[in-house]
């Protein structure tokens, strides 16, 4: 079958480097992954294209790019299931990480993010002899988190690391989870406490559901950032942006039957706090260019007071 | 110009726990590797690793009788034993370090089943083993704030009188050459699988540590035993783990039949794998396979069971050939997987080059002789990367300074020049591609005089025509395609010494069964092979195997 692919290629060795689109058309297998022909081209076609790559297998991690604009990992990218009748594919490089030639990219802001969240157990004490012992459940429960691979994908496609480089980010908060809920870790709250105290810890995640989408490797971090939210309200973090914003939530569905998000940053931050309001400023501002800042004062939705009517049935219910 | 007392090469899981050693040691350790440490092969690894646990029951003793018996009593008795003393403890610490292991009911670590073995002692997570263990060592290198050289590509050691002092590597990213001195070296950098075509290993096993240690004197030993996985996906040769199997999936030929029972009436599919993947290829080139392959049957296991203890394998059959495990059956075929050949060394790491240590899948020590038993690599990686690091640590305090000689430096810049200078040529990735091919015809599950010969001619055409290989890239960052024809040359050096090993060896043993000598000899070749690269050629030698307990018997499954 015939695979078109265009490629955005950049070199920063030129005179003048600049980006450009190069298209590649091939005779593949049926069979073949995006991965394939990319091989293919800088084997028989064009020796000076970069790309990372090395198990083929979805393992190693290496492949991370973007096809016709979604972060994917090549290797697990069939070319008949997208283009099964020859259409273009567009490859580029992940978003998000500034990118060095081609499809390779700069991957140590990833690597950094890893690095805030003390990525490496630490129990109180080990066991003297023999292993720790640990429920079945809790570490099957694990092994979805152990999955990620750290291919970038979730951090590419991340809509608040747009315009936030200041967000640990989706992987780096997944395996942040992966120690908080192993139960030989004997630093849980106080690495709860830090995630949600902090500026780009589990409260500034705006549940765009894009990493849920593009992981390769069904590790879900949004809703270990979820989960992690429960964990730190449960655990006594109350006067912190994260529970403020839970709170204030609740007030703009009761009152106006929808969320007013431009409330609920302010309330999140508190609105006595002015540094804090005016360290958001900037962020408001990139959403703002970027067509994402909410509308400053909310509309009421329709049905609203069914909405009304939940949310009190609801804290009724909990109560 | 940079500096350290212990430069390991590779952060595979063998170069990351001997990195973990030195720096607990207190030593001033740096990692040198050419890809992320993440993503570096070991994180292939699906089937779990060994260890004989006494407060399970079970006792090294065993575990050595069963490895020693998958060599085909090729592997030193003394080694096998140190490996099998400290799998254990090896097993327990990266536990303690943050591995996930799998759990019995109990919340004690959880086994199954893997080849060759009697006894369920392979600690496994999920089908991810190698990757959970390898992210966890890497967490562990982040803790101790290792000093890692990314992406740097080893070009060649430093040798002063001898003695070898560090490495040139090539910097992918700037394109630039630099010098890493160090007083003692440690080689971890991962298997050969490229020589072959096709192979379950990725694209960055290219032998390069091989070929360093072996351009810097040390043979490399018993390069003919050539691991053919039972086990691989057709075209790509990606791996179905032998976890699989251990969990208790058949093998089935055209006519559904459970073929092994004819092969090995006691082990059936848990046989050692060169038994295995004989078995498969007789069937095959008897006309009872299905397009060149056989059946892998899981669907008595159920999907949930399979799911739960072997999603990365559902994972694979879905992506990769579009079938369900829990409804159908798989086509698998032999494939190539692993070299138990390697650097010759001692149990502490060191190889006949002095300041000069090798250990992991690189490194023969030897543990796996003429046939490796499934998980028991990762094994050999942890303890013997731990002991080399050991050994170096000790070593290190002996020598006084670091070399000031650039003269290597000097020479590699003129070597990458020549390449990037030669206008037009031939293109690595076709050069290998038609060795490779030669190399899995020529040495493959089976062998005989004429096809080894025929894989020799292939080889010593490959390194001919390597003169002519020219690269199209001609610029510093990220220059692949440059990186591509360095390998190539390594990948060369270890076919060469495989087609020595294997044209030498004139008996059938473990991986390396011929057509034409078909019974063991332990009367002539109960020995290694050793080949060493000299300025006039090669030379083959032998030495003899250790044997401690166990006297050679016939082997039976
Ligand atoms: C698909 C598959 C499945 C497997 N499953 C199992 C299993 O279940 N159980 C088991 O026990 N074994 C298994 N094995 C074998 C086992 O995974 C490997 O033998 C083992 O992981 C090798 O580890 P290593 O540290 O020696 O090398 P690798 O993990 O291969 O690391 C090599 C390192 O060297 C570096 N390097 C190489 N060349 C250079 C250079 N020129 N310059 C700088 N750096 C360099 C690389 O960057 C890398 O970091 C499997 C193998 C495969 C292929
Ligand atoms: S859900 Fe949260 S973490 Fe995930 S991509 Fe969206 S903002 Fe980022
Ligand atoms: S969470 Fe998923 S997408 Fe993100 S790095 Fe890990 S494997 Fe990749
Ligand atoms: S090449 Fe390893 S994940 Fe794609």
């Amino acid at each position: 079958m015939q695979a078109n692919l265009k490629v955005k290629r950049y070199n920063p060795d030129e005179p003048q480097p600049r980006v450009r689109y190069q298209e590649y058309s091939l005779d593949v297998l049926e069979s073949f992954t995006v991965l394939d022909a990319l091989i293919q081209v800088r084997d028989e076609v064009d020796g000076t294209l970069a790309l990372r790559c090395s198990c083929r297998a979805s393992i190693c991690g290496s492949c991370g790019m973007r096809v016709n604009g979604r972060a994917k990992l090549a290797c697990k990218t069939r070319i008949a299931e997208l283009a099964p009748n020859g259409e273009q594919l567009t490859i580029e490089p992940m978003g998000n990480h500034p990118v060095i030639k081609d499809l390779v990219v700069d991957i140590d802001t990833f690597f950094n993010q890893i690095r805030r969240v003390d990525p490496f157990i630490q129990p109180d004490s080990t066991p003297t002899q023999g292993e720790f012992i640990a429920s079945s459940e809790s570490m099957t429960n694990l092994l979805g988190v152990m999955n990620c691979i750290m291919c970038g994908a979730c951090v590419s496609d991340c809509t608040v690391l747009e315009v936030d480089d200041k967000f640990i980010g989706p992987a780096a908060l997944a395996k942040a989870y992966r120690f908080v809920d192993d139960p030989r870790d004997d630093r849980s709250s106080e690495r709860l406490k830090k995630l949600n105290d902090e500026h780009g810890g589990i409260w500034d995640c705006t549940r765009c559901f894009q990493c849920v989408e593009v992981c390769p490797k069904d590790v879900a971090p949004m809703d270990r950032i979820m989960e992690m939210r429960d964990m730190a309200i449960e655990a006594g973090n109350r006067n912190t942006p994260g529970y403020r914003h839970t709170e204030s939530f609740i007030r703009s569905v009761r009152r106006h039957g929808r969320l007013d998000e431009t409330r609920l940053a302010v309330d999140s931050i508190g609105w006595t706090n002015v540094p804090g309001l005016l360290r958001e400023a900037p962020v408001a501002m990139k959403a703002f260019t970027k067509g994402k800042l909410p509308p400053l004062f909310p509309h009421k939705a329709e049905g609203n007071s069914a909405i009304r009517e939940i949310v009190e049935k609801a804290e009724g219910g909990s109560k | 110009m940079y500096e350290h007392d212990l430069l390991i090469i590779g952060a595979g899981l063998a170069g990351l726990r001997a990195a973990v050693e030195g720096v607990r040691g207190g030593a001033d350790v740096a990692v040198v590797t050419k890809v992320h440490p993440v993503r570096s092969h070991s994180n292939a690894a699906q089937g779990g690793i060994n260890a004989p646990l006494t407060d399970r029951g079970d006792d090294w003793e065993s575990h050595a009788l069963d490895t020693i018996k998958g060599s085909d009593y090729l592997a030193d008795q003394d080694a096998v034993e140190i490996m099998s003393r400290e799998a254990g403890e090896a097993v327990i610490e990266l536990e303690h370090m943050g591995v996930i292991f799998s759990r019995d009911d109990e919340g004690r670590l959880g086994t199954r089943r893997f080849g060759g073995q009697k006894v369920a002692r392979t600690f496994f997570v999920g089908a991810i083993t190698g990757s959970a263990l390898l992210h966890v060592l890497y967490e562990q290198a982040i803790k101790y704030g290792l000093r890692v050289y990314e992406e740097w590509f080893v070009t060649s050691l430093i040798e002063e009188d001898g003695v070898v002092r560090g490495a040139v590597a090539l910097d992918l990213r700037t394109g630039e050459l630099h010098t890493i001195r160090a007083k003692a070296v440690i080689i971890a950098a991962g298997g050969a699988g490229r020589v072959f075509e096709p192979s379950t290993n990725a694209i960055i096993c290219t032998g390069d540590g091989l070929a360093l240690a072996w351009r810097a004197g040390a043979p490399m030993m018993d390069m003919e035993m050539v691991q053919y996985h039972p086990t691989t996906l057709a075209r790509t040769g990606i791996l179905m783990s032998e976890a699989a199997r251990g969990e208790g999936a058949y093998l089935l030929n055209k006519q559904g039949d459970r073929f092994m029972e004819t092969y090995a009436p006691e082990y059936l599919e848990l046989a050692s794998r060169d038994v295995v993947s004989r078995s498969e290829q007789t069937e095959i080139n008897e006309g009872r396979g299905i397009d060149g392959n056989v059946l892998l049957d899981l669907r008595h296991l159920g999907r949930s069971f399979i799911e739960e203890r072997l999603g990365y394998l559902q994972e694979v059959a879905v992506e990769f050939l579009g079938m369900d495990l829990a409804n159908d059956p798989v086509p698998i075929r032999p494939g190539m997987h692993y070299i138990m050949g390697g650097i010759k060394t001692d149990v502490n790491g060191r190889t006949e080059a002095p300041g000069l240590y090798a250990a992991g899948e690189c490194a023969n020590v030897s543990v796996h002789g003429a046939n490796r038993l499934g998980a028991n690599s990762l094994l050999d990686t942890v303890v013997f990367g731990r002991r080399a690091a050991r050994h170096a640590l000790e070593y290190i305090k002996s020598v006084n300074g670091t070399s000031r000689d650039e003269s290597q430096l000097e020479a590699d810049k003129a070597r990458l020049q020549a390449l990037l200078d030669r206008p037009q040529g031939i293109r690595s990735a076709a050069l290998r591609r038609e060795m490779a091919e030669a190399m899995t015809e020529g040495i493959g599950v089976f062998r005989d005089q004429a096809s080894m010969e025929r894989a020799e001619t292939a080889v010593r055409r490959a390194r001919d025509q390597f003169a002519n290989v020219s690269v199209q890239d001609k610029g510093k960052t990220f220059n692949m395609d440059l990186m591509f024809a360095l390998e190539l040359d390594y990948v060369i050096d270890c076919a060469e010494a495989i087609c020595a090993g294997a044209l030498a060896r004139k008996e059938s043993r473990g991986a390396h069964y011929r057509t034409d000598i078909t019974q063991r000899d332990d009367e002539n070749w109960l020995k290694h092979t050793l080949v060493y690269k000299t300025d006039e050629g090669l030379r083959v030698d032998t030495s003899p195997v250790a044997i401690t307990k166990w006297e050679p018997v016939k082997r039976v499954y």
